[in-house]
């Protein structure tokens, strides 16, 4: 299994590995909600192009990310038509104004709705790239941290931390059992027709979740003997201090947050209206 | 100091899940300060002893206990697993699934974690135990990626922060090679020694453990203990090999050679064995009265290996490069080498399940062009875990799963399976459930789900690893029983004596090169050979050289002959 695959955390020396967890999920959550908020195309496309530099940045492959983007696109592809056709006129209404591109009766199809549309498929790269970065350059442990910092339990956070760390366990043991089915006989590449897969893949899942839960009990195990849980509070062997860099990039996200709040007033609403 | 720290009185204990009693009727004491070998076949009921000297019992596995059970004076029925971490401290089996941290230095402090330390002090005491166990420079990396005994010493460090008066380790050996077993052993020993802590090891490779010296050994066997003795006197007593231990090895040796045991006086170190003309002598003509049989067939090359490699990451340290071998018809292989030297990669890509540099033939067909599946129905591969292979409910069809999948007839697969279910000793379980069935006899399945394809060569994946005495002894012959049938195997292994008894070639691998391509003996009289592949010497040239015979090799290889002239193949007719 090629380490470049594995989609979870990977160390790395960039700024934004560097940063505390807590200040990314701060980052993550405060600019996700302003893009799902406004629909204002000038900060969409600032924070799009803001995104797409960090992940360059953080040094973050293609290869990594390819499969999981691909699958993003496939169902933002399908949501922007879906929205379409259930109201092609949507955009008329928001920006109260009719140009016509493609006359097609109930689909016709106006400038205003495709300028609608657009600033939906920015929400998905503005948003989708900042949770990529957050995964693969968070220290799980530091995240169950931050989790736990900001409030919520620490069974929970841990939880989630060890989720995130099985990922590539669980991807590494698929590849391993599949390749063991193949060797059965078991066709799964694409010589295969799709039912005979389906059905194959079948075969891998039943050995997967048994040595899963095998894996799961010894964790669990472990964790009793040693203490985890017997108290209400727990400390952190990794928890990290605010930077003078985590607090910029914290007040960035606040900083985006105001504009957002401020761009309501400029363009009196959540849209930012090029027609009128 | 002779107050039992650990005190069972006539103590039975019943799985809820189970119909009979685990443990019967069981009375042991344990003083402070003492060392415990606690051994005993697989499914003996060691395992459960210890699960109720941490706690576990009754507190996780439920089920009926009756008589008593103290534990540093606490009754373990009116103790929290959260009490009892205090006392009692556990390295379990399989090191690698027991890390919770992502990095070594977490790790060490998740119970500090747990305890609401403060950072700086979970720092210093992490610091303080990694100077300790010279793990220092591990503490920024993932306990994942570190060899096997790092892994172990890692997990000690772990436990080791509580500072509890009693440490159990199970089954420590298991997964190591030779070199890091002894070394984890010798620092078992001198944590011990520092903390004057009352250490318990449950293990059933009891030479392994004698290479430091050990209090007591508790022999439990079908949920009794059925021998509590100091270490030399238990010894003496011939009862280790009658409950499927196996017996240290030079003592086997001394046995064959009519020396008798009872006239020395001690016996668990090769060292004090006394310096006696006597007994070097018998040894002596017993090896020379064995007629060492040299093998002068001429063997077809099958297999050929020309710059094998492969790559997984650019970080990689050492990644497999350049491996060139024959493989002949008929070969019995073993592949040994430290943890993490590149063995599993080598036959994975024999198998194509990951890609390889170089070029692989089988009988001048380049495999390159062939598929997992194809190449399977020449090349068989049984992966270390059973569980990661079975995927059906019952015998007959995991058997029957190859041959479905290449659409062969049902009449056919019916005579194909049962014929193999024959030659695997496991025809009149046909019917049962793979649930129902041993480590042992699950291992024997995959190895017929592969055989049933008519593979020529067939790969094992350390196919004895945690397995004791019975099991391996069941595991070994059948594959030699396949290899006289004319069978190709090759295994991975990391038991020297495997490799020495039943394999007549090694190739040793080394930090992703191969080193060495001889036979077992020779490998093993390499001194440098053995250190750089992380193996050792078995117990038969210490005792060789104890007695100064003159060809310390022939000796080993002699009492290798003594025990396959006592095996028969015809235990599977």
């Amino acid at each position: 299994m090629n380490d470049s695959k594995i989609l979870g955390y990977q160390p790395g020396n960039s700024f934004i590995h560097a940063l505390n967890a807590t200040t990314k999920m701060i980052f993550l959550i405060l600019v996700s909600i302003a893009c799902m908020v406004t629909y204002d195309t000038r900060f969409l496309i600032a924070i799009c192009i803001l995104s797409l530099i960090l992940l360059k940045i953080a040094g973050i492959k293609w290869k990594q990310v390819s499969f999981i983007v691909k699958f993003i696109i496939v169902f933002a592809i399908i949501n922007i038509i879906a929205v379409f056709i259930f109201q092609p006129t949507y955009g008329e209404t928001l920006y109260h104004s009719r140009t016509v591109l493609i006359n097609a009766g109930y689909f016709t199809l106006t400038a205003q709705e495709l300028f609608y549309l657009f600033n939906v498929s920015l929400k998905y790269i503005c948003s989708i790239p900042l949770v990529l970065l957050f995964l693969l350059t968070t220290n799980p442990s530091q995240f169950a941290a931050s989790l736990n910092k900001i409030g919520v339990s620490y069974k929970v956070s841990y939880a989630v931390s060890l989720a995130l760390r099985y990922i590539p366990n669980i991807q590494e043991s698929y590849w391993s059992i599949s390749a063991a089915q193949q060797a059965r006989g078991n066709e799964l590449s694409k010589k295969a027709s799709l039912g005979k897969r389906i059905h194959g893949t079948l075969n891998i899942v039943t050995p997967l979740i048994f040595s899963s839960l095998d894996r799961i009990d010894t964790i669990s195990t472990a964790m009793q003997l040693r203490r985890f849980g017997s108290k209400k509070k727990r400390t952190w062997y990794v928890a990290e201090s605010f930077s003078l860099a985590d607090y910029l990039v914290t007040s960035l996200a606040f900083i985006l947050v105001l504009v957002v709040i401020l761009l309501f007033k400029v363009n009196s609403g959540r849209f930012y209206n090029p027609f009128v | 100091m002779t107050e039992p720290i650990i005190e069972f009185k006539n103590f039975s204990f019943k799985y809820n899940s189970q119909a009979e009693s685990t443990l019967k009727d069981i009375n042991l004491k344990i003083n402070k300060g003492e060392k415990i070998l606690l051994a005993g076949p697989s499914g003996s009921g060691k395992s459960t002893i210890g699960r109720c000297l941490n706690g576990l019992i009754p507190n996780i596995d439920q089920g009926e206990i009756t008589g008593q059970c103290l534990v540093n004076g606490k009754d373990i029925t009116k103790t929290s697993l959260f009490d009892f971490s205090f006392t009692t401290s556990t390295i379990l089996q399989d090191a690698d699934s027991q890390f919770i941290g992502l990095t070594v230095g977490e790790d060490i402090a998740f119970a500090l974690e747990n305890d609401c330390q403060s950072k700086d002090k979970m720092h210093q005491t992490v610091n303080q135990w990694a100077k300790e166990l010279q793990i220092k420079e591990l503490l920024t990396q993932s306990p994942q990626s570190l060899s096997g005994g790092q892994k172990q010493i890692v997990a000690l460090a772990g436990v080791l922060v509580d500072e509890s008066p009693i440490l159990i380790f199970d089954e420590p050996l298991a997964n190591l090679d030779p070199a890091s077993g002894l070394k984890t052993m010798a620092i078992i020993d001198k944590i011990q020694k520092e903390l004057n802590a009352t250490v318990i090891i449950i293990e059933h490779r009891v030479e392994e453990v004698l290479s430091q010296s050990i209090d007591k050994i508790v022999l439990v066997n079908d949920g009794k203990i059925i021998a509590d003795h100091p270490t030399n006197q238990l010894l003496h007593v011939d009862i280790l090999e009658k409950v499927g231990v196996r017996q240290p090895l030079y003592l086997k040796a001394l046995a064959a050679a009519n020396v008798d045991l009872g006239s020395i006086q001690k016996l668990d170190k090769i060292a004090d064995l006394p310096d006696s003309d006597q007994i070097s002598q018998k040894l002596t003509s017993w090896t020379n009265q064995i007629s060492l049989k040299k093998d002068k067939s001429i063997k077809q090359p099958l297999l050929k290996l020309d710059h094998v490699g492969h790559q997984y990451s650019k970080h990689q340290p050492y990644p497999l490069q350049d491996v060139s071998a024959t493989i002949n018809k008929g070969d019995f292989i073993s592949i040994v080498g430290q943890n993490g030297a590149g063995k599993t990669t080598l036959c994975r890509i024999i198998c194509g399940f990951i890609s390889n540099e170089g070029k692989i033939t089988l009988k001048d067909q380049d495999l390159a062009n062939l598929s997992i599946k194809e190449r399977a129905e020449k090349i068989g591969y049984v992966m270390q875990d059973p569980n990661q292979m079975i995927s059906q409910k019952m015998i007959f069809d995991e058997i029957a799963l190859g041959l479905r999948l290449r659409n062969v007839d049902e009449d056919t697969i019916k005579q194909k399976v049962n014929q193999t279910l024959k030659i695997c000793g496991l025809y009149p379980f046909r019917h049962w459930p793979i649930s129902a069935l041993s480590f042992g006899q699950k291992k024997r399945i995959t190895i017929a789900s592969i055989l049933v394809l008519e593979p020529e060569i067939i790969i094992l994946d350390e196919p004895t690893a945690g397995q004791d005495w019975k099991t391996y002894t069941e595991i070994m012959d059948f594959l030699k029983h396949l290899n006289n049938l004319g069978k190709t195997i090759i295994i991975i292994t990391h038991d020297m004596h495997l490799m020495l008894e039943y394999t007549s070639r090694s190739l040793a691998f080394a930090k992703g090169k191969l080193i060495a391509d001889t036979t077992p003996i020779e490998l093993l009289t390499n001194p440098e050979l053995i250190s750089k592949a992380s193996l050792k010497r078995t117990s038969l040239y210490k005792l060789a050289k104890h007695y100064s015979l003159p060809d310390p090799n022939k000796f080993v290889q002699a009492y290798i002959n003594f025990e396959q002239q006592n095996w028969r193949d015809e235990d599977y007719e």
